[in-house]
């Protein structure tokens, strides 16, 4: 069996794959900015947060951690219209991103605070400080540092994750090569290429994590 | 128009579920093996061994699910193949379970203390009896819970096969989707059976891992 | 001829030469203490003589055998010379009983009841034959290091080698274990060890070894190296122990 690879249709199609992989950065920034300011917020309420908000986190959370990210989508995108919801594909792969790394950075940022040592919230009482006032400048930068790195896994993991909302056609990567293949039958090729391309994508977006992790935090964190 | 009770809807996800389950069975079971298989290349002393799994965690780790998934089904069939879905899915879900697996175990064989290492080797133990008696024991201990947790990943995993045809749960959740209009009802159901499936095993990971914590306080 | 026989054996970590050009013999029966400052260079010592550390330079024969690295001529090395190190590294996962059968049984092919006798044998010789089937973190320090020691002795090995085998204990727990290395050196055991228990050295020991810099800098009886040290180093160190 020989098998010729034909790449001559990237000349005509190269601006669907172009614009396929700026929707998928793009759904990739904003999922990853509220995904992770979602996280924080459960993290905060699991660990200090009032005790009766505690249980709906927790089954938000669990609920999440626990189901499919596909189902999760179609559950936005197709069932909730009928609550009268209405949303563009955009919107909701944007939605069903940020549910989904909410609830997973949640549980990590909920670690790093939790082996907050003790003496960093006395240091902020003793200072004056609310808890909210401590944990807001004391805790959460050094929390954030201390599981960077399982945040970063968890945000590249999330990213691949996305190609799936090419199924509700929202014009990511996937959906570019979905196209492409039905209109020129080079389907091997095509799913080739945007597998390189999200490997591409997974070594920059880790490059750019390490980047904002040495920006954000330029001094090491309390033990 | 038909009309579909509650119960009908259910039973159908339900059948359909039951693929999720063999699937979600074999990947996990294959993707164990072959990982046990590259993890002995990459804890194993040829550098070339070593390189290649390297590699091919990067490569599968770094890549979408779906994506293989979709290599997998085209990929077979440049060979001339008429390759069913439930190949594709179990071929790729295979790979992309070893690929974390074995990264997984690395870690724990490498958390086993150093001094283990050099006992045993003190009292004339070669590099196999030392993994085989000393190393491989202590670290199986450790790796349960992280393991078990991953069969999580695995169940959810088997959700993507649904989109290169392969009839599981998530694919039957379309098929009554489209026959009863009522995706919000459908999709809801489908969520908590997935959830039946993966929290219990979620929650015993936790509490594996929190025994494995309090034996480990007890040195 | 010496058991143990180190000739102008250099070790270098990177740039940093940290053994250069060590000299030193030791017969059969004898007990060699070393001492040193830290970093002088006395654990890689030890570690060159099992085999764990590569020489760079030099030779080390044991019992007529030169050491040579491959696994066939280490095993032989490891049979003959075993080690106990300052954190005791017996293995969680066994019993105490089991930790001394283990190597008998995949190293040498002893069969298991032989290998259990010999482990009470010599769990009972470290005074711990009612800890047969405690797990190690069932055991105080003491006795942990004790069963480290059955667990070398179960080998019969011609030397021993200890790396501050009392270093990690609390001090109640220390002399369990120095008892029972004296009781070795008394059956004649052939023992290098590094130790900072001067008392013992001083009492227990044939010859004492000082370390500095890499080097063998003073060597003798303990009255002499530590009754009449003839180096400004040696009399320094000594003077910064409290317990002479
Ligand atoms: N694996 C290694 N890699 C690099 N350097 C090492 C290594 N092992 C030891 N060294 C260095 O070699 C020197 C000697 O170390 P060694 O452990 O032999 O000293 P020591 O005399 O036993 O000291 P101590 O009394 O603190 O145990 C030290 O400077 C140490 O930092
Ligand atoms: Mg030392």
């Amino acid at each position: 069996m020989t098998y010729r690879f034909d790449y001559s249709w990237i000349a005509e199609y190269w601006p669907v794959i172009l614009k396929g992989l700026v929707t998928t950065v793009e759904l990739t920034l904003i999922g990853t900015l509220f995904g992770v300011a979602l996280g924080i917020a459960c993290a905060w309420t699991r660990s200090l947060g009032p005790r009766w908000l505690r249980p709906p986190v927790v089954a938000y959370v669990e609920l999440i951690r626990n189901t499919p990210f596909l189902i999760q989508l179609f559950f936005i995108f197709f069932g909730l219209p009928s609550l009268g919801v209405q949303m563009t594909e955009f919107q909701a792969a944007v939605l069903a991103m940020v549910v989904n790394l909410g609830a997973y950075s949640g549980e990590i940022i909920r670690a790093g605070i939790e082996a907050t040592p003790r003496g960093q919230f006395e240091a902020g009482a003793s200072l004056a400080m609310t808890r909210f006032e401590t944990f807001r400048h004391v805790v959460l930068i050094p929390a954030l540092q201390r599981i960077w790195p399982a945040l970063s896994s968890q945000i590249v993991i999330v990213m691949l994750g996305s190609a799936v909302v090419s199924q509700i056609a929202a014009e990511d990567i996937t959906f570019a090569a979905n196209f492409i293949q039905s209109r020129t039958f080079r389907a091997f090729e095509s799913y080739f290429l945007t597998t390189g391309l999200y490997l591409l994508l997974a070594l920059a977006l880790r490059q750019a994590l390490r980047g904002v992790g040495r920006m954000l935090f330029p001094r090491r964190a309390a033990r | 128009m038909m009309t579909f009770t509650l119960w009908d809807i259910l039973r159908n996800l339900l059948l359909a579920a039951r693929w999720t389950v063999v699937l979600s069975l074999v990947s996990f079971v294959g993707g164990g093996l072959l990982g046990m298989a590259l993890l002995y290349l990459r804890i194993g002393k040829a550098r070339a061994g070593r390189i290649f799994v390297q590699g091919y965690v990067e490569l599968f780790q770094g890549t979408p699910l779906l994506m293989q998934l979709f290599l997998a089904f085209f990929g077979l069939g440049l060979f001339g193949i008429d390759v069913p879905a439930w190949l594709a899915a179990g071929l790729a879900l295979i790979l992309w379970t070893a690929a974390f697996l074995v990264e997984i175990w690395r870690g724990c064989v490498e958390s086993v203390a150093c001094g283990q290492w050099e006992a045993s080797a003190s009292l004339g133990m070669g590099y196999v009896q030392q993994m085989r008696y000393v190393i491989l024991p202590q670290a199986v201990r450790v790796a349960v819970p992280p393991t078990v947790g991953f069969s999580v990943q695995v169940v959810k995993g088997t959700a993507l096969t649904s989109i290169i045809g392969f009839v599981e749960l998530s694919k039957a959740g379309t098929v009554v989707t489209n026959a009863t209009f009522e995706p919000f009802t459908v999709y809801g159901l489908v969520a908590l059976i997935y959830f039946a499936l993966c929290w219990p095993l979620s929650k015993s990971s936790q509490i594996l891992e929190r025994k494995l914590n309090v034996a480990h306080r007890d040195h | 001829m010496s058991l143990i026989a180190i000739t102008e054996v250099k070790k270098r970590f990177g740039d940093v030469e940290v053994l250069k050009g060590i000299n030193l013999d030791v017969e059969r029966g004898e007990v060699v203490a070393i001492i040193g400052k830290s970093g002088s260079g006395k654990s890689t010592l030890l570690r060159c003589v099992n085999g764990l550390e590569m020489i760079d330079d030099g030779s080390i024969m044991v019992a007529g055998a030169q050491l040579i690295n491959d696994d066939l001529h280490l095993k032989a090395l490891r049979l003959k010379v075993g080690m106990i190190f300052q954190q005791f590294n017996l293995f969680p996962h066994l019993s105490a009983g089991r930790n001394v059968m283990l190597s008998q049984m995949v190293v040498k092919k002893t069969p298991a009841r032989e290998a259990e006798a010999m482990a009470r044998r010599m769990l009972e010789r470290v005074g711990l034959g009612h800890k047969f089937d405690a797990y190690p973190d069932q055991l105080s320090g003491g006795q942990q290091q004790r069963v480290a020691i059955a667990r070398a002795l179960s080998m019969q090995p011609m030397a021993l080698l200890c790396d501050e085998i009392t270093s990690a204990l609390d001090p109640e727990l220390v002399n369990e274990v120095l008892a029972v290395v004296k009781e070795l050196a008394a059956d004649g055991m052939t023992l290098m060890m590094v130790t900072h228990e001067m008392r013992f050295a001083r009492e227990v020991c044939d010859r004492v070894v000082f370390m500095h810099q890499g080097r063998v800098h003073e060597i003798g009886p303990p009255e002499e190296v530590f009754g009449n040290p003839r180096t400004p180093e040696l009399r320094q160190f000594l003077g910064a122990q409290l317990v002479v």
